[in-house]
C-alpha cells in the first residue's frame, strides 16, 4: 500500500478519501487506529496500512446540546442537538466519532450495542472544508 | 517486581488556604490567590516568615485560552512577595494543582529546598459556556474534540457506557448530586451552599409568584427529573449533574517533616502519591472505568503500605456525577458496579462509612480547574485536623484521608493520601 506517514493527518487525508484506515506492525501484528507510527506493544517502527471495513457496534454515546463554537458553525445549538459516540470497530479498537441517523432528541432508543456501518461526513463552512468521521445505524 | 516508590524524605503540609469559590465580577487571579494565600498565613499555627518560602509551584489550566494572559508562574510569585526566588507552572488539565503539589513535595523530599508554596489559580466565569466548554474540550484527546466530544459529553458516554455494563439508571446518579447538595452548606467556601430540597422550594416559590401555579414537585428527584429544572446538557449528563464555572484559588504550605515542628504541632504528612496517564477513549479497553485512576491509586497504596480500606474520607473529582461514581470504584472503595448501590444506601454520606466529597465536592464547591486539587488537599487536611465545623467527619480519631484529582477526559489522574500522625 502507499507509502505515507502513519500520522494522525494521513487518518484525516484518507477520511477525506472515504477510507477508514489503521496501522498494523509488522513485527507482533498489534493493530491500532486511528493509526500509530509506534508500536506501543514491541516499540517497533515498522508499519503497514491496513484498510478498516468500516462497521462496528455502538459502544457508548451522548447527546450535546450545549456545543462548541466548531459545532455551533455546523448548524447546532440547544434546539439542534447532535450525537458523539465511541464505536467497537468489528475488527477491534475502538474510534470516536460522529453518530448519525438516530433522533438526538430521543436519547431513550439509542441503545448501546447496536450495529453501525460508516459514513462520512463532508462540511463546507465558509471556505474551510472538512471531512468528519460518522457512523449511522446498519 | 514494581518498585515501592517512596520519598527521599519526608514531607509536611503546615498551612493552607483557598478563596471562596463562586463566580466574580469584581475580582480576578490575582484578588483570587491573595484571598487565599493570607488565609494559608494565619493557618501556620506558629506562624510562618514568607522570607522563608523557596519557590512556588503553581497549577494553572488555561489562563491562556480563558483570560488571555499566560504565564501566571511570575505574576503570582509576585503578587505574595517570593519573586525573585523561582516559580514553576504545571498543566494537567483539571488536575493542574494536583502536579503542583507533587512537584513541590518532590523538591522537598530531594533535599533541595525546605519551605515551598504550592498553588493554583483559575478565573472562567469571564467567559460564555459555549466558550468555557471550548476551553475545557482542548484537554479531550484531539480525536475526541474532533467527534464533536465536549466534557460533558465524554461523561455522558462513560455514562451510557456504565448504565448498560451495569444496569444503573440516572437516578442513580441524582443521588450523587443530592448528597453534594447536602454537604455544600456546611462549607463556608462553596459557589452553591443550598440544599436540593431548598433549592426546589425556592423555584416553587418563585414559578408560584410569576406565573401563579408551581409545578407538582414532591421529591428532590422530581425536581431533578424535571427537564424544565434539569435541562439536558449532554445526554445522559443534565444540569445538575455537571459542576459549575468557577473562579478561585487554593494553597499550601509544603515544609520538610524534619522541621515541621517550627510552624505547628499538628502537622500533616504525605503518605502516598500517585499518578497516572490516560490514552483516551479509542485506546482504552473498557469506557467503564479510568486506567489512570486506578494506576495512580495502585503507585499511592503502595508507597503508603495502606489498603482502601484504611482511607477514612476523600474528596473525589466529581467533575460529573458519574465521574464521582465510577472514581469510588476506580479507588478500590467499591467493587466495580457496585457503586451506585453503595451511594444509593448512603456509604458516601457525611454520616456514611465512607464519606465521599465532603467539601460538596466539585458539583457545590465549584470547579476553578487549576485551582482544584489543591483544594481538595486542603479539604483532607481540613478534616485530619478536625477544623471542618458543622461538615467534620463525625468518625473521631482520623488519621487517613484521600485526594483524587482528574485531568482531561482521564489524562491525568492523581491520588494523594494526607495522614495525621
Amino acid at each position: 500500500m502507499e507509502e505515507r506517514p502513519f500520522s494522525d493527518i494521513t487518518y484525516e487525508q484518507y477520511l477525506k478519501e472515504e477510507r477508514l484506515m489503521g496501522s498494523r506492525c509488522k513485527e507482533c501484528d498489534a493493530r491500532f487506529v486511528p493509526p500509530r507510527s509506534i508500536c506501543v506493544k514491541c516499540f517497533s517502527s515498522d508499519m503497514e496500512w491496513l484498510e478498516l471495513k468500516g462497521k462496528g457496534r455502538l459502544a457508548a454515546f451522548t447527546c450535546i446540546t450545549i456545543a462548541p463554537p466548531f459545532m455551533i458553525a455546523q448548524g447546532y445549538n440547544r434546539k439542534n442537538p447532535y450525537i458523539s459516540g465511541v464505536v467497537e470497530l468489528e475488527e477491534g479498537g475502538r474510534v470516536d466519532a460522529r453518530i448519525e441517523g438516530l433522533d438526538p432528541n430521543k436519547p431513550e432508543e439509542i441503545k448501546v450495542g447496536m450495529p453501525l456501518k460508516v459514513k462520512y461526513l463532508h462540511t463546507e463552512v465558509g471556505a474551510k472544508k472538512e471531512t468528519y468521521l460518522a457512523f449511522e445505524p446498519l | 517486581m514494581k518498585k515501592k516508590r517512596k520519598l527521599g524524605r519526608g514531607v509536611a503540609i503546615v498551612g493552607a488556604g483557598m478563596s471562596k469559590f463562586g463566580m466574580f465580577k469584581d475580582q480576578d487571579s490575582k484578588d483570587l490567590f491573595a484571598d487565599a494565600f493570607r488565609e494559608m498565613i494565619v493557618s501556620v499555627d506558629k506562624g510562618v516568615d514568607p522570607k522563608e518560602i523557596d519557590a512556588l509551584y503553581l497549577g494553572n489550566f488555561s489562563s491562556d485560552y480563558f483570560m488571555r494572559q499566560s504565564h501566571w508562574g511570575p505574576i503570582i510569585s509576585d503578587l505574595v512577595g517570593i519573586a525573585p526566588k523561582p516559580a514553576t507552572r504545571t498543566e494537567g488539565a483539571c488536575a493542574s494543582s494536583a502536579l503542583a503539589f507533587r512537584e513541590g513535595v518532590f523538591a522537598i523530599a530531594s533535599g533541595f529546598y525546605d519551605v515551598v508554596l504550592v498553588g493554583g489559580v483559575e478565573e472562567m466565569s469571564k467567559r460564555t459556556t459555549e466558550e468555557v466548554a471550548e476551553g475545557l474540550a482542548l484537554a479531550t484527546v484531539p480525536y475526541e474534540g474532533r467527534a464533536g466530544f465536549t466534557f460533558p459529553g465524554v461523561f455522558g458516554a462513560v455514562a451510557t457506557a456504565y448504565f448498560a455494563k451495569y444496569g444503573a439508571n440516572r437516578e442513580h446518579l441524582m443521588n450523587i448530586t443530592i448528597k453534594s447538595h447536602n454537604n455544600a452548606p456546611l462549607n463556608p467556601k462553596a459557589q452553591f451552599p443550598i440544599t436540593i430540597q431548598d433549592l426546589m422550594n425556592k423555584k416553587k416559590e418563585s414559578l408560584k409568584k410569576r406565573e401563579g401555579t408551581a409545578p407538582e414537585w414532591q421529591t428532590e428527584k422530581d425536581f431533578l427529573n424535571d427537564p424544565r429544572a434539569n435541562p439536558v446538557v449532554a445526554w445522559p449528563m443534565h444540569l445538575f449533574d455537571c459542576c459549575p464555572i468557577s473562579d478561585g484559588a487554593s494553597c499550601m504550605l509544603l515544609v520538610a517533616e524534619e522541621i515541621a515542628k517550627n510552624f505547628t504541632d499538628d502537622p500533616i504528612t504525605v503518605a502516598g502519591l500517585g499518578q497516572g496517564s490516560g490514552r483516551g477513549f479509542h485506546a482504552s479497553d473498557d469506557l467503564t472505568y479510568f486506567e489512570a485512576t486506578r494506576y495512580a491509586a495502585q503507585e499511592a497504596y503502595g508507597m503508603s503500605g495502606l489498603t482502601p480500606k484504611d482511607i477514612q474520607f476523600s474528596e473525589v473529582h466529581d467533575c460529573f456525577s458519574i465521574a464521582e461514581l465510577v472514581h469510588i470504584e476506580d479507588l478500590g472503595f467499591f467493587k466495580p458496579g457496585h457503586g451506585y448501590k453503595a451511594v444509593a444506601e448512603g456509604a458516601t454520606r457525611l454520616d456514611g462509612l465512607k464519606p465521599i466529597n465532603t467539601s460538596g465536592g466539585l458539583k457545590c464547591k465549584g470547579h476553578p480547574v487549576g485551582a482544584t486539587g489543591i483544594s481538595q488537599l486542603y479539604e483532607v487536611w481540613t478534616q485530619l485536623r478536625g477544623q471542618a465545623g458543622p461538615r467534620q467527619v463525625p468518625a473521631g480519631d482520623l488519621r487517613f484521608g484521600g485526594a483524587h484529582n482528574l485531568g482531561g477526559t482521564g489524562g491525568t489522574c492523581t491520588f494523594t493520601i494526607l495522614e495525621r500522625k
